[in-house]
């Protein structure tokens, strides 16, 4: 899932600053799963919103709504009425969800109130990590199962570099060294043998170096035309 | 009879022109490394600004004394003078540099870019390394490239000297630079399942010297030198010891408590608590440990590594009788 962690609240107050009715707009997808833009999530921030404009004398409204996912047009659709009776829409969406919001709704400001963090699997409660970087041509089969891309802080394709030590990354003690756990695992399977195969330069034109991305699915746009749903 | 087996038809020679000569003399460390000499390498930090100075003291204090000094690239992530720059002055004032290139700044084509720089500017040396994470250094908000690894350096870097080939398959143009290609290899690095596997994959991208991390374990090293010796490592590679002049026991703790790859084992550091003389200590250990590298096959050379006391360099090479310095 995508992770996201909430932007600090005196950050969130000074962006919506210069309006008087908002809508605090959640997402009940991956952000709602790490408990950072969900449907109670938004509630706690537009009353904190409320609380602190009153506090402070100044006329703001909040109104709040959340869909199932800000990256899809037909659920951003529901929020059209919302959007419509405010000045601006505080999106605690990730990335995506909060650019889609402003590409659907042309004439309305959309805030920010969430950075988005990465991609991450939930680890315990209260404790996410990131597990993929969106490479674009997945090496996984290589690495024992574990990605030197997002899991080693210098995407060492031929690892470990002489940082490693006890297990852990040279960059923090409280994370772990990518590639000891290649090693680890490698080993464990069996498969330490791929370990002596040396990765060669990577073509980086499928990850963010090659621009932005995009992915077209010809039969399932032909589809699309032919029953439209 | 298996197809393998088979006599093989006769193909007519493929129309292969041959690579393009070497351009310029090769490496004078590569040289006595070939004719078997007992080489000394040394360390010089480039100054943080420019204090040009800095860099001619160092080395008016290393020449003589050792057959090659390396210039850290911006190490521990602080900007410096950068190494190819200070190379280049070593080079007018006649110290032979070892020029250290990290992934952490520069992409493929500045590698590429750089190293034909280098070479024009009389660089021969070159080791590549991963470099220290950029958040260590004095620009921790950085992004860092890392575009390739020190592995796969090695093997651009391969390419365009034995293909004249760049990286993106186009031609190197008008003679292949003249390079000798090192690494670094921590012998005591974790994990340790593949200290000796990590250095055959550095052999096999291309390189053929490795300076490693500092030695005060000497059964641990031979014990990975002899597994080295035994996966047919040593052959193609020179290995130089790392040696670093301990100042102190407490220089000891500290290092093996906060620098990854090192193992210092209790009887150094008790050595070291023995003399009030800390410093003196650590040279006599420094000189005793090159002595006993000495003796371990396929250990072609030293690499001394006082950095910020450059001038302990000399007294160590003179003491272990490696070479009488300047002028002799
Ligand atoms: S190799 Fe690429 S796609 Fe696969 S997990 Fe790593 S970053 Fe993601
Ligand atoms: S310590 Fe491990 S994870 Fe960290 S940069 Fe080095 S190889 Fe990568």
């Amino acid at each position: 899932m995508i992770v996201g962690e909430q932007k600090p609240f005196e950050q969130i107050v000074k962006l919506i600053e210069r309006y008087k009715r908002i809508l605090v707009a959640g997402c009940g997808t991956c952000v709602s799963v790490c408990f950072a833009g969900g449907e109670k999530e938004a509630g706690i921030l537009a009353s904190m919103l409320r609380l602190e404009a009153q506090k402070n004398g100044r006329p703001l409204e909040v109104l709040e709504q959340t869909v199932k996912r800000q990256c899809d047009r037909e659920f951003l659709e529901e929020m059209a009425t919302k959007v419509g009776q405010v000045d601006a829409v505080l999106s605690i969406a990730c990335g995506c969800g909060i650019q889609f919001m402003a590409e659907r709704f042309q004439d309305k400001i959309v805030l920010p109130g969430l950075n988005t963090r990465f991609i991450g699997v939930t680890l315990e409660q209260g404790e996410w990590a990131e597990r993929c970087a969106m490479c674009g041509d997945c090496i996984l089969d290589r690495t024992g199962g574990i990605c030197p891309v997002a899991r080693c802080a210098k995407r060492l394709h031929n690892g470990p570099c002489g940082g490693s030590s006890g297990g852990k990354c040279e960059v923090g003690k409280d994370r772990d060294c990518g590639w000891a756990l290649i090693v680890q695992r490698l080993q464990k399977l069996g498969e330490l043998d791929r370990y002596s195969e040396i990765l060669p330069p990577r073509n980086w034109t499928t990850s963010r170096d090659g621009g932005q991305r995009k992915v077209v699915r010809e039969d399932l746009k032909e589809q699309g035309r032919i029953e439209p749903r | 009879m298996t197809e393998a087996a088979a006599p093989k038809k006769a193909k007519p020679p493929a129309e292969k022109t041959p690579p393009p000569p070497v351009v310029g003399p090769v490496s004078g460390l590569e040289k006595l490394i070939k004719a078997g000499s007992f080489v000394v390498t040394a360390e010089l930090g480039p100054p943080k600004g420019l204090d040009l100075e800095a860099i001619h003291k160092k080395v008016g204090i290393l020449k003589g004394w050792v057959d090659a000094a390396n210039v850290t690239d911006n190490q521990t992530a602080v900007v410096r003078v950068s190494s190819i720059a200070t190379a280049a002055i070593m080079v007018q004032q006649g110290l032979e540099p070892v020029m250290q290139m990290v992934a952490r700044d520069r992409n493929r084509i500045a590698i590429q870019s750089d190293m034909l720089g280098a070479t024009a500017l009389g660089i021969r040396n070159v080791l590549c390394l991963s470099g220290d994470h950029q958040t260590f250094g004095s620009e921790p908000g950085a992004a860092n490239v890392y575009d390739v690894d020190s592995i796969q350096m090695l093997g651009i870097l391969k390419g365009m000297r034995d293909d004249a080939k760049f990286a993106g398959g186009t031609d190197v143009e008008g003679g292949r630079p003249p390079l000798f290609l090192g690494a670094a290899w921590s012998p005591d690095a974790d994990p340790a399942e593949v200290r000796t596997l990590r250095l055959a994959k550095k052999v096999r991208a291309g390189a053929q010297f490795v300076q490693t991390q500092c030695i005060f374990d000497l059964a641990a090293f031979k014990l990975e030198m002899k597994k080295a010796g035994d996966m047919g490592l040593l052959d193609k590679l020179a290995v130089l010891p790392g040696i670093i002049p301990l100042k102190s026991a407490g220089m000891a703790k500290f290092m093996r408590k906060n620098v990854a790859g090192i193992s210092i084992p209790e009887d150094v550091v008790k050595r070291m608590e023995g003399n009030k003389d800390g410093k003196e200590e650590g040279t006599r250990l420094a000189v005793e440990t090159i002595q006993a590298v000495r003796e371990i096959p396929g250990v072609r050379g030293v690499h001394i590594m006082a950095i910020e006391w450059e001038s302990k360099v000399a007294d160590i090479v003179a003491r272990a009788g490696l070479k009488k310095g300047p002028g002799a």
